[in-house]
């Protein structure tokens, strides 16, 4: 039932606005709405009670694991939460003057100068909102560093296969063509190809490492020595930086630039999608560009600096300084875990990664690249079960559903086949990844035994497999009062 | 270990599994030289240790009686909205990429789709954009792909002007045009005699702002009109919360503006510094292919039962990579769980007087601060909630002194438009009662006197 078919004409809740009706003068009358908007008239009870039940419809990291391949479901622990919500930080207006918000710009210069050790990098902005907001201002900023430079005639941007969709996207939107390049046996960036696709037109490569096949490109030092041959810059697109966190900094691979998902590496909560945030580090050459605003210490106080400060910036992304309370969410985790706890997220995240991987093989799953380690997730190419039985990549995936678990991603990336990609985060204990293992073998038996029951699933979701052709078929995207 | 549920036993039985020795064995891939390894000491806290770091730090932020606006706008929150918004199904869900496993945030969003389609008499909404500049830079976009042969948008000055600038950073590398259109010095908004100097040329559209970044209303039937008249799209940039008593964005002159995109924030989002907040955009029917971002839409599942997906999705990167509307691939997904728990709470009549009292707030600071001498309003165009106020000593030595005194006194005009001399942006909501204003008027009438 929808939060409409609640509503009652004249109900509604005394508490939560003005109790008087304010008189509305000095505006014209034909500048006024004639007809209410579509709200429901409910009671508070009956909102609390509407959105409660929604809740419980969903799946979600504080009731089931997600070994969700590229997005790093960890745990979002809930002081990081309750301490971003404290009064005074919700209630600052962003153009507040900067000496009203010394508290605040102290965690925010301070996780500027973390993510800077972290990344390796020599300059971070944190305004962008979200990973692919990150990606656009990077390759904005390779493009501005060609352009200042005189260099108008790099106008391509090589993009591996097995890259994320924004990649390409986001090439596109700051006006490059995409040149993409395909995946060797093992895994690795094919070199020859590589060596083919640079040139004099090269801008940059954008590469996430350890890649999302789950494997550390091993030749990063000479695809790097490469690219930057021919002039074009490195983009490293940061999904993965919870594999290496603390082992490796991109700023050593030999990137120019980085952008890094909070809401994957720094726990800050995906929400069902969204908000995002994430900051991008810059190598010294890029320094010049980095999106504003930025925040300094000096003489003792914490401000902003702006295009004043660094007029070849690449501008501004949003109206203010970013999703900040992500930030400080995120800032919160980081001093929560120090440097030591840094350095286990990688190592646990990968820990469970390869356990997963082991045992899931011994289990008589195909992994699609055995002679690698997986770094913090891995490939199960389900193509064999395909063949013997019908059953899909997408049916074990919503199979996984009905035993309680988030599925997979699957049929990412695009080069392997009926592809399941796994990834369990530090935050799980073995007895769960047990128990979904166990999970994995019954469904490897039922796909034998039943096919069509597994093809079926799922079976006891609130609602079983929905019908995608006719959602955008015939497009129902608002509810109307007579539906 | 924080966070880390590994128990010595766990981690040698894995180790075992995998045929490793060590954990570090796991990293041999990784070339040697590349591995930099070691972080700045940095001790990790234990949650008391940061609850009390961060305490002192709010502390120091301390709060005070605010009245800048500027594109952010304080209004009260229902405790439902965040208590249930932070339910940990909500909160640290995913995605909803797995329909079946996401009813909740899917439903939630059809319904938030619907309100927002209504707020702004369009036919569609997205699930939303990431903050209202973005958003705008997004519908300049679209109008560009649908339109056939124009890369020229024509801004109005009296947009936001941070606004103006995310727009610039977004599209200008993909050739596109942002002229600015100067407005009316004497009443504050956009004259259509303004625009002649266009009529006939290829432009694919002309931002509307309501109200307009002086609070002033714009004249939006003619805007629209010329726009159309020039075959160009009409985006409006508008305030959600003024919709409550305004002509939406679908009904503006003959046949209604054909994007509506604005900033979310003033539905049940707390100020927090800047964000995060939320962009929402709604469109006519005939350009919803074009629309980026994340749509829902409702269908039913194999037994017949209703249910709700993702949908459109050909439109989005992770399906037409390079081809794809936009490389958007996130919304604001939390964001918009507290706004359309908070229009549930507030329904038409709650959001009309949340909007009614601001507007009669603002009137009535704008009456109480011209009684002081040399204090007046600028513009003589009507005004929502916000307006420009002309000081006779200089705006940052009186921010400087209300500031002393506990007041925000409102954002100082003269970085963006330096042409008003002495300018104060003042916005006084709903938050505010008579007290306050008497507060703030008597502190200015003492720095004036």
């Amino acid at each position: 039932m929808l939060i409409f078919e609640h509503s009652r004409p004249g109900r509604r809740n005394y508490s939560q606005s003005p109790t008087t009706a304010a008189e509305v003068r000095n505006i014209p009358q034909h500048l006024l709405r004639k007809t209410p908007p579509l709200l429901p008239e409910v009671s508070e009870m009956d909102t609390v009670r509407h959105y409660t039940r929604l809740s419980q419809l969903n799946f979600s990291i504080d009731t089931q694991f997600y070994p969700l391949g590229s997005c790093t479901m960890k745990y979002n622990p809930r002081a990081c939460n309750s301490l971003a919500m404290l009064p005074q930080f919700l209630a600052r207006h962003p153009l507040a003057p900067e000496d009203t918000g010394q508290g605040f710009l102290a965690c925010m210069y301070e996780l500027q100068e973390i993510l800077k050790d972290v990344t390796g990098m020599a300059g971070v902005s944190l305004t962008p909102m979200a990973g692919a907001q990150g990606e656009l201002v990077g390759v904005a900023m390779i493009r501005a560093y060609h352009e200042a430079r005189g260099d108008y005639a790099r106008t391509e941007i090589i993009v591996p296969d097995a890259a994320h969709g924004t990649n390409p996207a986001t090439a596109v939107m700051c006006g490059y063509t995409v040149v993409e390049i395909p995946t060797g046996k093992e895994g690795d960036v094919d070199m020859a190809a590589l060596k083919a696709a640079v040139g004099p037109k090269t801008a940059g490569l954008m590469l996430t490492n350890p890649s999302t096949l789950g494997i550390f490109e091993k030749n990063i030092a000479e695809m790097s020595r490469i690219v930057h041959e021919a002039g074009g810059l490195l983009y490293y697109d940061g999904a993965n930086l919870n594999a290496i966190l603390g082992k490796v900094k991109p700023g050593d691979m030999g990137f120019d630039v980085i952008h890094i998902n909070l809401h994957k590496t720094f726990s800050t909560p995906h929400g069902g999608g969204g908000p995002g945030s994430a900051p991008i580090g810059v190598a010294e050459r890029l320094l010049p560009f980095m999106p504003v605003p930025i925040v300094a210490f000096e003489q003792g106080k914490y401000r902003w600096l702006t295009e004043k400060e660094i007029p070849q910036s690449i501008g501004r992304l949003s109206a203010h300084m970013g999703n900040a309370g992500v930030l400080l969410r995120a800032y919160i985790y980081i001093r929560l875990l120090g440097a030591e706890g840094m350095y286990r997220v990688a190592e646990f995240a990968t820990l469970n990664a390869n356990y997963l991987m082991a045992e899931l093989s011994k289990a008589g799953f195909e992994i699609a690249y055995p002679t690698r380690r997986a770094s913090h997730e891995f490939i199960v190419t389900l193509k064999d079960l395909k063949e013997k039985t019908g059953v899909t990549a997408m049916n074990v995936a919503k199979r996984l559903l009905d035993k309680g678990y988030h599925a997979p991603t699957t049929y990412f990336p695009m080069l392997v086949p009926e592809c399941l990609l796994i990834e369990p985060a530090e935050t799980e204990s073995k007895q769960t990844l047990d128990a979904f293992i166990s999970s994995m073998k019954e469904i490897l038996a039922e796909a034998h035994a039943q096919p069509e029951m597994v093809k079926g699933a799922p079976h006891t979701t609130p609602v079983r497999k929905l019908d995608d052709v006719k959602a955008a078929r015939e497009p129902d995207l608002t509810w109307k009062q007579s539906s | 270990m924080p966070f880390i549920p590994h128990t010595e036993e766990d981690i040698s039985t894995m180790l075992a599994s995998i045929g490793a020795n060590t954990i570090e064995e796991l990293f041999d891939e990784i070339p040697p030289a590349l591995k930099s390894g070691s972080l700045k000491a940095l001790p990790g806290l234990s949650e008391m240790e940061i609850s009390r770091l961060m305490q002192e730090r709010a502390e120091v932020d301390g709060r005070y009686l605010n009245f800048i606006g500027a594109g952010a706008y304080e209004h009260h929150i229902p405790a439902a909205v965040w208590q249930i918004t932070t339910r940990g199904e909500f909160y640290s869900s995913y995605t909803p990429y797995q329909a079946e496993a996401s009813q909740g945030t899917l439903q939630l969003l059809y319904e938030y789709q619907t309100m927002m389609a209504s707020l702004t008499g369009m036919d569609v909404s997205n699930a939303s954009m990431y903050d209202g500049a973005s958003a705008l830079a997004e519908a300049a976009l679209m109008a560009v792909r649908s339109h056939k042969s124009s890369r020229r948008i024509l801004m109005p000055t009296t947009v936001h002007p941070i606004y103006r600038r995310v727009v610039r950073a977004i599209v200008k590398n993909q050739g596109i045009e942002v002229v600015e259109i100067p407005y009316c010095a004497e009443c504050g908004h956009t004259l259509v005699e303004s625009l002649a100097p266009y009529a006939g040329q290829d432009i694919a559209a002309l931002v509307i702002p309501q109200p307009n970044f002086f609070g002033v209303l714009e004249p939006v039937d003619a805007l629209t009109d010329w726009a159309h008249d020039n075959d160009a799209l009409a985006i409006g940039v508008v305030n959600p919360m003024a919709l409550a008593l305004l002509t939406p964005p679908g009904e503006w002159g003959s046949t209604g503006a054909d994007v509506a995109v604005g900033e979310g924030q003033p539905l049940g989002i707390p100020l927090s510094s800047g964000g995060p907040y939320f962009g929402f955009m709604a469109c006519k029917q005939s350009l919803v292919r074009q629309m980026p971002g994340r749509i829902i839409g409702r269908t039913t599942d194999l037994d017949g039962k209703t249910g709700f997906v993702l949908t459109l999705q050909a439109r989005e990167q992770h399906i037409r990579r390079s081809k794809a509307t936009s490389n958007i691939c996130t919304n604001q997904g939390l964001m918009v769980t507290a706004a359309t728990i908070y229009m549930s709470l507030l329904g038409p009549e709650g959001l009309r007087r949340v909007a009614a009292q601001s507007h009669a707030n603002t009137v009535a600071l704008v009456e109480q601060l011209e009684t002081l001498k040399g204090v007046k309003r600028i513009f003589s165009g009507p005004l929502f909630h916000e307006a420009a106020v002309t000081l006779p000593v200089p705006t940052d030595a009186v921010l400087q002194t209300l500031k002393a005194q506990g007041i925000l006194a409102g954002l100082d005009l003269g970085e963006h438009y330096p042409e008003l001399g002495n300018a104060l942006l003042v916005c006084a909501t709903e938050t505010k009662i008579a007290d306050d204003l008497k507060k703030y008027v008597e502190h200015l009438g003492r720095v004036l006197a």
